[in-house]
Parts: structure tokens; C-alpha cells; sequence
């Protein structure tokens, strides 16, 4: 899962105090560990993206605690209030302990 | 769906003893260890350690859910929780839970002062038409609930 792309939305500009939203997706499988291998018939054990944070500036503004429930390919939106100009940092870490990155920049006004 | 058809009476009698003695639900749990999909049970205890052990209110929370949702497999979810939102008055988490799917948990949603709104949307799976509960924890340790349901017309339980 090595190759998971991971695409983050966010505005380029805004204004300092106002309240953005943030879109962000990744591609895993996020096996739910109930489905069957159809050959064997033996359960494929879970793994999934269980931890999803968000850090501005290196701060950390949100973050979730994901389980099985949570799609493939998981979709994740939120909001973040406009500070300074800056980064958005996203880090996604599956069950393996593999980690993703994918970072936006605001340029606050 | 044969499947289906089997596992709604099973359901159906979990409830009925839970309803009748809250107390021995560790017991019936342990009687049914095969049971695939989470009980009335399961659901509740999450909810109840999420609280805290401590009643939730209702109100304040805004869940965005389909009625109807026809590929259990991507259901869209957002809720909203009311809140100024500042360092003193703000929600800290929001957890998710599915009273029918095989584990309750969905996620948990962590917010900080610095989220400005406490406004959150993503996609999960859903095995059937179930009710998808909100738990929310704000800043002063007060907890709301909400509950809605969804009905699901092809599960997505990988089956």
C-alpha cells in the first residue's frame, strides 16, 4: 500500500479569522477484516488507515481515530480557522505503521 | 441476501433480552460468541464509554445522513456539533457509532479550538438499514447525543 495517493483541497488565499473547509482523500483498500477470500474461504485479515491528523503551522488542529466502518478510499473533510500564512500538514498511518503525507499551503491575509 | 434473511430474527431476540435485563448483557454477549453483526448490547456500551458514564442531552448536534442509501459500501456522513468554538467553550470529540454493523465504532472525530467549526464529513459502510449515532464531548465535559437512521439497500459488509 505503499503507493497510496492521497489528494488534500483547500483554499489558496483567505483571510485571517474566517473558517475554511478541508478536503482530503486517500486511496486504501481499508479491508474491513469481514470479507472472505473467495479460494479459501478463509477471512482477509483487517487493515486499515486507523489514524488521520492535521497539523497548521505544526500545530495540531484535527485529527480522527478511524475502524473498519470507515470506507475504502477514505474521504475526509473538516474545518480549520484561518490564522497565519502557512502549511497544512495531513498524516495518514494504517495498521502496517505505513505512513502518508500530503501537505497544502494558505497564504493567510 | 439469504444471509440477511437468517440474521434478522437473531437481532431481533437480542434485543428483546436486553430490553429485559440491561444488567446481564456481558452474559448474553458470551452466549451468542458468533454472532457477526454488533448487538443492541455492543452498541450501548459504546455509547456508554464514550459518555463517559454520564447521561447524554440532546440537542446541539446536526447529523447529515441519506435517508435511504443504496451501496452500503460509501454512505456519506457529516454531522455539525453548535459551539462557539473558542478556547474555553468548544467540542473536543464527536465519536460515530453503527448499531448493526459488525463492530459499532466508526470513528472518532477530534476538534480543537482551532477548527473554528465543529462541521466534519466523510464516507463509511453500512451492513443494513441501522441507526448511525452521534456522541458529542465539548470542553466542559458536558455530552449531547443524536441519533438517525439510514436505510441501506445493498449492504457493504463485503459478504
Amino acid at each position: 500500500m505503499a503507493k497510496s495517493k492521497a489528494r488534500v483541497k483547500a483554499p489558496k488565499k483567505i483571510k485571517k479569522g474566517e473558517v475554511f473547509e478541508v478536503k482530503t482523500l486517500i486511496s486504501h483498500k481499508m479491508e474491513s477484516g469481514q470479507r472472505k477470500d473467495k479460494k479459501t474461504g478463509k477471512k482477509i485479515p483487517q487493515m486499515i488507515i486507523n489514524k488521520f491528523v492535521c497539523a497548521y503551522n505544526g500545530k495540531e488542529v484535527f485529527s480522527s481515530d478511524w475502524y473498519a466502518a470507515i470506507s475504502a478510499n477514505p474521504y475526509m473533510a473538516f474545518y480549520v480557522r484561518a490564522e497565519a500564512s502557512g502549511s497544512l500538514d495531513m498524516t495518514w498511518t494504517d495498521e502496517s505503521g505505513a505512513v502518508f503525507k500530503k501537505s497544502a499551503k494558505i497564504s493567510v491575509t | 441476501m439469504v444471509r440477511k434473511i437468517e440474521m434478522q430474527p437473531v437481532n431481533r431476540r437480542e434485543v428483546m433480552k436486553i430490553v429485559g435485563a440491561g444488567a446481564v448483557t456481558g452474559i448474553v454477549a458470551s452466549l451468542l460468541p458468533s454472532l457477526a453483526h454488533a448487538d443492541a448490547a455492543k452498541t450501548a456500551a459504546a455509547v456508554k464509554k464514550a459518555a463517559g458514564g454520564k447521561t447524554p442531552a440532546s440537542g446541539k448536534i446536526t447529523l447529515e445522513l441519506p435517508q435511504i442509501a443504496e451501496n452500503g459500501n460509501t454512505v456519506p456522513i457529516g454531522f455539525e456539533v453548535e459551539s462557539p468554538m473558542t478556547d474555553s467553550n468548544y467540542v473536543k470529540t464527536v465519536h460515530v457509532f453503527a448499531d448493526k454493523n459488525p463492530n459499532p465504532e466508526v470513528g472518532s472525530f477530534h476538534f480543537t479550538p482551532g477548527s473554528g467549526r465543529a462541521k466534519a464529513s466523510t464516507r463509511m459502510r453500512m451492513a443494513k438499514t441501522q441507526n448511525v449515532i452521534a456522541v458529542a464531548e465539548m470542553s466542559d465535559g458536558s455530552i449531547y447525543m443524536a441519533k438517525s437512521e439510514v436505510k441501506v439497500t445493498i449492504g457493504g459488509c463485503g459478504g
